[in-house]
């Protein structure tokens, strides 16, 4: 412990003026954060990001093109919005393009459980990009969003994989529409 | 206070402070080692010491009158919210006339009458919108907030004030203790941090539970509590439905916006056999609402304020430096050191220096972080702020960006805005945070003299 003030001390006025112009803001924790974060990106081969504008770190887009699985060719493009309150709170991710699969539904809304209940701030922009990549890889129909993908990759994976398919070529599956998304 | 009453009020003011004074005048076996007893401690506290308030919610009510009946003259108060009437029952310097109003006006103003020869001043307007110059004018500052962003930001803020000696250590003189005080139903905390010095915000980050959240795909599919059928709506509906158009964000505080939720829920409700989802408890789920108790509040407030005139006084050492209560069952707490993080992104930052020659390019500064044995990072990453704004000046991992910034390279740092004493912030593998480097020109006279 230090004595912080003594009472001879009483400058805070005139210091308070006199140093105030020309400084520098600081930039955010969340800011400093995000840097460290994405000087680290270590993408796997399959994924890449693009910045629309290189001096905003907080929003961006990851673009998976899955070389194995279901998915096999594929483009895939997921925003991120890194808030205020990151690494406290976790990224905000959304898949962009429209895909079937069990645990993305048709608004782009993704559960993958890292996202939401199990984020924890030691986790990184990359465990989100791994952890992206392996929903393409191993779609988990136990935990559904898309409910009818998931009953149908349970109940006739043959039947699944073809719409799979159709969806990526661009057409219908059900009564949903999906844009052609093959690299 | 009528001019003919001046002597029978500075009676009243000699038995006010009464109490106070044994604490000042007189010496005791918990005091802090540097402490002597004078009646000039108290000239101190009334006159010269600066106390800022951040809040005026539950917490900053008790702060604001226990600080201001401690002695405390120069408070200042910053709170950007306005009077609701559910604040009433606990935010006690507010009356039903009041609801609408400035809650940062209305309790200076309250203090200001009921206490004699109080000077507290108010801002109505949110923290991020003071400057440096304002918070630096502090000699302590006091908050009672419900947000772990502003919390964050006005520990960055204070961090930002620090000034580091020529040898690297701190300018005490430079540090302004922040005492924190939150409480949620039953349960609160009070801490000390002083900034540099101690545990910070930043350091104990993990400390804050993490927001409650439920699996997207369990209140998308097997909803099972009233929650999730809100937070579907919240999460999924809202956006589907747009129901306001302009993909218009959902606003808690708008009540037809709530009454728009409610309704979708109840319906999901029904559908999945699910009672209990009401108007309060859609209200709750979407703002993230915790019941306040106003004991809690006055025992944490009471907490923070004694905190605050021990580290004016001196006249006690405080406490180290984190003390949680529950008053849920009893009343326990129990006090410990959270320790200070070698390697927080917010308080271990003692600036670095880089000198370098005024006409150098960024290509230079970037050889140079690689270089230098006080560096030698291995591919850096480099950032700034310039005029609020930050700015990417180079990056090699992100291909995208290394792309656009390569150019920077080859300019000249003054021509990219930085200038002499500019803050450059740096990551890289060799270490554990985002690094502030600060550049410092050197004279270069030879230039000065061809001219």
């Amino acid at each position: 412990m230090i004595k912080l003030f003594s009472l001879k001390q009483q400058k805070k006025d005139e210091e308070g003026s006199a140093r105030a112009g020309g400084s520098q803001k600081k930039a955010s924790a969340a800011q400093l954060r995000i840097t460290k974060d994405l000087n680290e990106l270590n993408l796997p081969k399959t994924c890449n990001t693009e910045f629309p504008d290189p001096d905003d770190l907080l929003n961006f887009k990851l673009i998976i093109c899955p070389d194995e699985g279901f998915y096999r060719g594929g483009r895939f493009i997921f925003s991120f919005k890194v808030g205020p309150n990151y690494p406290h709170e976790p990224p905000k991710v959304k898949c962009e393009t429209a895909v079937y699969h069990p645990n993305i539904d048709l608004e782009g809304n993704v559960c993958l459980n890292i996202l939401r209940e199990d984020w924890k701030p030691v986790l990184t922009v990359n465990s989100i990009v791994y952890g992206l990549q392996y929903l393409f890889l191993e779609p988990n129909p136990e935990d559904p969003l898309n409910k009818e993908a998931a009953d149908e990759l349970q109940s006739n994976r043959r039947l699944f994989e073809q719409h799979v398919q159709r969806a990526m070529r661009g057409g219908y599956v059900g009564s949903s529409y999906f844009e052609r998304c093959l690299k | 206070m009528a001019s003919g009453e001046n002597q029978s009020s500075s009676d009243n003011q000699q038995r006010r402070w009464h109490h106070i004074r044994k604490l000042l005048e007189r010496s005791g076996p918990f005091c802090h080692p540097d402490f002597e007893p004078s009646p000039e401690i108290l000239d101190f506290i009334m006159d010269s010491c600066k106390v800022l308030i951040v809040g005026a919610g539950g917490l900053g009510c008790e702060l604001l009158k226990d600080l201001a009946l401690m002695g405390f003259k120069k408070l200042h108060v910053v709170d950007m919210d306005t009077i609701e009437l559910s604040n009433l029952n606990r935010q006690f310097l507010f009356r039903k006339n009041d609801i609408g109003l400035s809650k940062a006006k209305c309790a200076v103003e309250f203090v200001n009458r009921r206490v004699p020869g109080c000077e507290a001043v108010a801002h109505h307007c949110p923290i991020q919108d003071l400057d440096e110059g304002f918070y630096r004018q502090f000699h302590i500052v006091v908050c009672g907030l419900d947000s772990i962003v502003a919390r964050r930001w006005l520990n960055g803020m204070l961090m930002s004030l620090l000034q580091y000696n020529d040898d690297r250590s701190l300018d005490q003189s430079s540090v302004i203790p922040l005492v924190d005080g939150g409480t949620e139903g039953f349960k609160g905390n009070a801490r000390v941090i002083l900034p540099g010095m101690s545990a910070c915000i930043e350091c104990t980050l993990d400390l804050y539970p993490p927001q409650k959240t439920f699996p997207l795909c369990t209140i998308a599919n097997t909803p099972r509590l009233p929650e999730h059928c809100i937070e579907y709506v919240k999460v999924i509906q809202w956006a589907k439905e747009n129901p306001w158009g302009n993909n218009t964000a959902l606003d808690g505080d708008d009540p037809q916006h709530v009454a728009w939720v409610f309704e979708k829920a109840q319906d999901r409700a029904v559908k999945h056999g699910i009672s209990n989802v009401t108007y309060r408890l859609t209200q709750g789920v979407l703002k993230n609402i915790i019941p306040a108790v106003a004991s809690t509040n006055a025992a944490i407030a009471a907490c923070c304020a004694t905190e605050v005139f021990k580290l004016a006084s001196s006249c006690c050492t405080n406490m180290n430096n984190y003390m949680v209560m529950n008053m849920a069952d009893g009343v326990y707490t129990y006090t410990f050191n959270a320790e200070k993080r070698p390697d927080c992104v917010a308080c271990s930052n003692s600036t670095r220096i880089v000198e370098i020659e005024p006409d150098a390019t960024l290509q230079m500064i970037y050889d140079k972080l690689c270089e230098d044995p006080a560096f030698m990072m291995k591919s850096p990453g480099i950032t700034t702020v310039i005029n609020g704004r930050n700015k990417t000046l180079y990056m090699s991992s992100i291909k995208s960006i290394e792309e656009r910034t390569r150019d920077n390279l080859k300019k000249k740092i003054t021509d990219l805005g930085l200038y002499n004493g500019a803050d450059i912030l740096v990551a890289d593998v060799t270490t554990p945070n985002t690094v502030t480097i600060k550049l410092k020109f050197l004279e270069n006279q030879d230039v000065e003299m061809a001219r």
